[in-house]
């Protein structure tokens, strides 16, 4: 089947992209052949004095290239010949000899995004779909087609670094405002305005653009050589404080533009391709990428084993704190439900409407929704001290106090207040969902729900089901979980799940580390060059001493002594601090932000800081971790060694370019780990005995993944 | 009036956010904020799902220039789909009974199985208006197509095109204040201080026990108020539990200084509030599972010469929907009385009681003699307060609510409205 079918409007010619089979087009090899060899066939028709380039699907341009051709890439050569070809595919859109036009709705990324630029005018629909952008950072890589070259020159180097480095997307409107749309229309008369636009630049010649309001300043930033070296400075300077060197794209992103800015085009794609090459075959882009796949197929995962999940309408919240109200919050602005919540006193309820609404306001502050679309969704958001509007709940989130009594109290009472086809989603960290399920007169509609805080921004959530309950119970959990925004791993009902499970150790070992006198910023900073987003002691911080002391109190009784916890957070807590929480902790906070390691914590611990190996503080922590996951994974905590990875890199910050640390333990070698873990046991005790699992792994040379 | 054979319409439930008085907790709510707060409480309340309601009928006699059709913005809510037709009306004070009279008729005839009434009214955010020439300065400045052109439109402004208008609560036919009015009917009907005082005194107490024994705040939902949501508000605030004859009696009059005998204290409060009423047909909301409170079992509106006594017209409001349901005053077990000012209550009683007037009407003898032991018996507007939009909605609730807990079978309605008009309706159990 065809990828391109053509459409005449009179003289005009319309490319329609409509990749047979695939719900959004990409253009992969099929394309890129066909468009070849039509696009001569155009330049030569005398009847065609212009072209449109459209797309056949409903609400999508183009996805981008196709992320799977990447994956069979072997050398750098290879990968830079592929950059090549697209190159020179998109320079002859550049060099055609009619206007083409661009008419853009739905997502217009990368390649996509690269070919409009090619384009002689673009036409783009205000529409919430319509997003524009170069993602390929975000893969290890860049943009391959040129498009480091022609957006700078395009919206100036500023914005184009902005939107290549972090690999952003931008709404129609925004697009349209920094010149990378030339016309913004309504979808209804995309179609009609970029064959007049055609026929307009047929006509009448080269496109005008509406200059763009620029100043002084933005003239000799963007377009005078010391500016750009100064912005380039910048950049990089920026870039290496968020990647701590661990991520390559980025800085040479930098390099890339500047040099097609500084010695011409030519120059620029030549510096692109052998960049793209570089980079296409790096650890790094190869995990990056891998992580892109796992995230797709855990989208289309289905643990419930085809159940159908109930079309949840109505939420109920329990416990109007911070969890229940960013719980309410976030359902209301991802899954557009009503969201009803119910404390024990009017003060808590009204307290807790106010933060959940604090996300819409947080959204409507950076303009990702319009002041009618807050307004409709703070009116999703409501409450009481009563079980009122509870009757018709699909389903209900408790988010009380983590108590056992507690928490069956609420269970008993929710089974009361709604009607039989409600479930009961419980989201605890540390209770056992059997326990609190015990006495469930619906037993089959018990399940955990598991958020990370603050649920509005942590983007994993641990599904949990008990022995008892049914697959259509999973089957909503997981659908409303996903209907969150959340990338959703359905975990074994075992101790901490997974994410606790094995972060516990790591803490444990950060804490004994820091109670054997390691600086606080020494830890913290080797972790961050480790790749984790933040390190261990800001992190117990950032969690709550209480939290996190309670915590480990119940892994120690559930795992015995390897999993018992540094001595130290009794010690802070008699000294008042429970972390960020009151502005007391590992660090001095003002305002609730960190603002530098709090010093007096050495002589509370009775220690001098002294800095330390960092390599062993690495090793300590991050094998303390792996061995846990083997250890979990044996126990058939997650379904899959993807699930585990994924979990640990959305819900720990595990750092991505390591793939997980069931990949990192396949990349370095059982062997190699079992052996690291046994010097560790010589050196620091038996909690580091490798796991049973590992050692048979290291004997039979077997793996997580296929090699 | 005739209804057809097994068309009925039910009050399922009623609910309100408190009544405020102007300038107090509810001062910074617009007034389609209460509106939808009482309707979607309502709605959680009775456990409905909002696919269910066919039509929004709400009532609000100062509406905002900025929401001119309220009810509209109330069937927005996002917990109804978004294709329920909605409009709002004005009959003054009478509105949201207005409302559910609208909404009783369209289930009598079979347009509708589920209606939500209602009524608003926020006299903290009434519009206040720019003068006619300030008015037009603005509107020709918008037009001007040069800085310099309206620069120079703007310099016609005068200190006098400055001074605002606001919105008088006085009779565009006659000039009369309310108040006005209400003082010229008890000179006129020789009603005196003590009696209008004794009126206030009850409603006040009355209120007040309803409010502590919870007859009142069940028909509340909470508001949140305060910057951080956490300063709950159940209870109306204008009910003085401590009040007495002697500090009423110690207040000036307000319309007329000299001679008057209305005060601040024997009318009703300038209130900020909203009241919803579920309206369902009879078999829909046996097939949903309610036990309905009451049923409209008549309406009746009447309207006198606003340049004669202004709050009359229940005088003939409520002989009419007496005739209408069949019934007579001795068959009323509750009575509930809209207290614009204890004035006009006195009037309308006394006009009820009288041989004279029911010889002018043509009535066999005179209306009725009000009972006190089953008048207003959880306080009226004095003390709870009377958002005019919502007062109507807020009296068929705790009507329908008293009747089921007395087990009582009619019950009546009446109240007076702005524009001589008066209205009636007779609800009834089982």
């Amino acid at each position: 089947m065809p990828v391109f079918r053509i459409e005449r409007d009179g003289d005009v010619a319309l490319l329609v992209l409509d990749v047979p089979g695939a719900p959004v087009n990409t253009l992969n090899r099929d394309a890129r052949a066909e468009f070849s060899t039509l696009l001569p066939q155009l330049a030569a028709d005398g009847s065609v004095k212009a072209v449109v380039l459209i797309s056949g699907k409903p609400e999508n341009f183009i996805a981008g290239a196709d992320i799977e051709e990447f994956t069979g890439l072997k050398t750098a050569d290879e990968a830079a010949a592929l950059s090549r070809m697209g190159q020179e595919l998109i320079q002859r859109i550049e060099d055609f000899p009619k206007p083409v036009v661009a008419a853009i709705h739905g997502a217009c990324l990368g390649g996509g995004c690269e070919l409009a630029m090619a384009c002689t005018w673009r036409v783009a629909t205000d529409h919430p779909k319509t997003v524009i952008g170069l993602p390929e950072t975000m893969l290890g890589i860049l943009p391959g087609a040129g498009g480091t070259v022609r957006m700078p020159r395009l919206i100036g180097l500023r914005a184009a670094l902005d939107i290549i480095l972090a690999g952003k997307s931008e709404r129609a409107a925004k697009a349209f405002k920094l010149g990378l749309i030339d016309e913004l229309v309504h979808p209804a008369i995309l179609r009609q305005t970029a064959v007049a636009a055609a026929r307009r630049l047929a006509t009448s010649g080269p496109p005008t653009r509406d200059p763009r309001p620029a100043g002084l300043l933005a003239w000799a930033l963007d377009r005078t050589k010391p500016g750009r070296a100064l912005v380039a400075r910048m950049a990089r300077k920026a870039v290496l404080k968020k990647t701590l060197g661990n991520y390559p794209a980025q800085p040479r992103a930098i390099d890339v533009i500047l040099t097609g800015l500084n010695q011409g085009p030519a120059a620029g794609y030549r510096a692109e391709h052998v960049a793209f090459g570089d980079l296409a075959v790096t650890d790094v882009s190869r995990k990056l990428v891998a992580l892109f796949f796992a995230d797709t197929a855990l989208k289309k995962d289905d643990p419930a084993n085809g159940a159908q999940a109930i079309l949840v309408r109505r939420l109920g919240v329990l416990g109007a704190g911070f969890m229940g109200a960013s719980i309410a919050g976030t359902a209301v602005t991802q899954a557009e439900v009503e969201a009803r919540m119910k404390d024990a006193d009017l003060k808590a309820v009204g307290h807790g409407i106010k933060a959940a609404t604090g996300i819409v306001d947080g959204r409507l502050a950076r303009r990702r929704i319009t002041r009618s679309e807050a307004d409709r969704l703070r009116a999703l958001i409501s409450g009481s001290e009563q079980y009122v509007g509870f009757r018709n709940c699909e389903l209900v989130i408790e988010a009380v106090y983590e108590d056992l009594e507690v928490k069956r109290k609420v269970l008993k009472e929710v089974e009361e207040a709604t009607g039989p086809h409600t479930i009961f989603a419980t989201n605890t960290s540390t209770i056992p969902i059997s326990l609190i399920g015990a006495q469930a007169t619906r037993p089959t509609q018990v399940i955990g729900m598991h958020f990370f805080s603050p649920v509005d921004k942590m983007p994993l959530l641990e599904v949990i089901p008990t022995d008892r309950t049914s697959a259509e119970t999973i089957a909503t959990a997981v659908s409303f979980g996903r209907r969150m925004g959340k990338k959703v791993v359905v975990v074994k009902d075992h101790p901490g799940f997974w994410v606790n499970r094995i972060l516990t150790p790591y803490l444990n070992e950060a804490g004994r580390l820091l109670a054997e006198g390691t600086p606080v910023d020494q830890l913290d900073r080797v972790l961050l060059k480790t790749g984790f987003p933040v390190g261990p002691a800001a992190l117990l911080d950032e969690v709550g001493l209480v939290v996190a002391q309670k915590a480990g109190k119940v892994m120690h009784e559930a795992f015995g002594a390897r999993l018992e916890p540094a001595p130290l957070l009794g010690t802070l807590l008699a000294d008042q601090r429970q972390g960020r929480k009151n502005g007391r902790g590992f660090y001095h906070y003002h305002d609730g932000h960190k603002i530098g390691v709090d010093d007096s914590v050495y002589d509370l611990l009775g220690v001098h800081p002294k800095p330390r190996d960092p390599k062993e503080i690495e090793q300590r922590c991050l094998y303390a971790m792996l061995n846990e996951a083997a250890m979990a994974f044996a126990e058939g905590v997650v379904r899959s060694p993807r699930d585990g990875d994924m979990a640990s890199i959305f819900g720990i910050g595990f750092p991505p370019f390591r793939g997980g640390p069931l990949r990192m333990i396949d990349d370095v070698g059982a062997a190699n780990v079992v052996k690291t873990l046994e010097e560790l046991t010589a050196k620091f005790g038996p909690r580091f005995t490798p796991a049973p699992s590992l050692v048979q792994m290291a004997k039979d040379g077997s793996r997580y993944y296929p090699a | 009036m005739d209804v057809p054979p097994g068309r009925r319409a039910a009050i399922v439930a009623g609910l309100r956010t408190p009544f405020a008085r102007s300038g107090t907790v509810l001062r910074d709510v617009p007034a389609v904020a209460l509106a939808r707060h009482a309707a979607r409480e309502l709605l959680y309340r009775a456990e409905l799902d909002g696919r269910e309601v066919d039509q929004v009928i709400w009532g609000q006699v100062v509406p905002s220039v900025l929401v001119p059709n309220v009810a509209r913005e109330v069937s927005l809510l996002p917990q109804f789909p978004r294709t329920i037709p909605a409009y709002s009306l004005n009959r003054a004070c009478a509105s949201s009974a207005q409302a559910v009279a609208d909404a009783h008729d369209q289930i009598v005839q079979g347009f509708a199985d589920v209606v939500l009434a209602g009524g608003v009214e926020s006299l903290s955010d009434v519009p206040i208006l720019h003068s006619r020439g300030m008015t037009r300065i603005l509107m020709d400045a918008s037009k001007a197509k040069s800085l310099a052109a309206r620069l120079a439109t703007f310099a016609r402004i005068r200190p006098k095109d400055l001074i605002p208008v606001a919105p008088a609560i006085a009779e565009p036919s006659t000039g009369e204040s309310m108040g006005q009015s209400a003082e010229k009917m008890a000179k006129e009907n020789a009603i005196p201080r003590r009696e209008q005082d004794e009126i206030a005194l009850r409603s006040h107490q009355r209120a007040a026990a309803a409010t502590v024994d919870g007859r009142l705040t069940a028909e509340i939902a909470p508001w949140f108020g305060g910057k951080g949501m956490d300063e709950p508000v159940t209870s109306d605030n204008g009910i003085r539990s401590d009040t007495s004859i002697g500090a009423l009696s110690a207040l000036k009059p307000v319309f007329d200084r000299r001679y008057g005998t209305v005060t601040a204290g024997n009318s009703s409060p300038l209130t900020d509030g909203a009241a919803g009423v579920l309206v369902m047909a009879e078999e829909k909301a046996k097939a949903l599972g309610y036990a309905p409170l009451a049923y409209v079992k008549a309406y009746a509106v009447a309207a006198v010469d606003p340049g004669w006594q202004l709050l009359q017209g229940p005088a003939y409001a409520v002989p009419k929907v007496l005739e209408r349901a069949g019934l007579t005053w001795k068959d009323l077990g509750l009575v509930e009385i809209h207290e614009a000012f204890a004035s006009q209550v006195l009037s309308n009683i006394q006009v009820w009681g009288s041989k004279a007037w029911a010889d002018r009407l043509g009535l066999k003898g005179p209306v009725g003699d009000v009972d006190w032991s089953i008048t207003n018996v959880s306080g009226g507007s004095i003390a709870i307060g009377h958002p005019f939009g919502a007062t109507g909605a807020r009296i068929v609730t705790q009507l329908a609510n008293e009747m089921t807990r007395r087990n009582v079978q009619f019950g009546l309605i009446s109240i007076c409205a702005q524009g001589g008009m008066g209205m009636a309706m007779i609800l009834e159990r089982a």
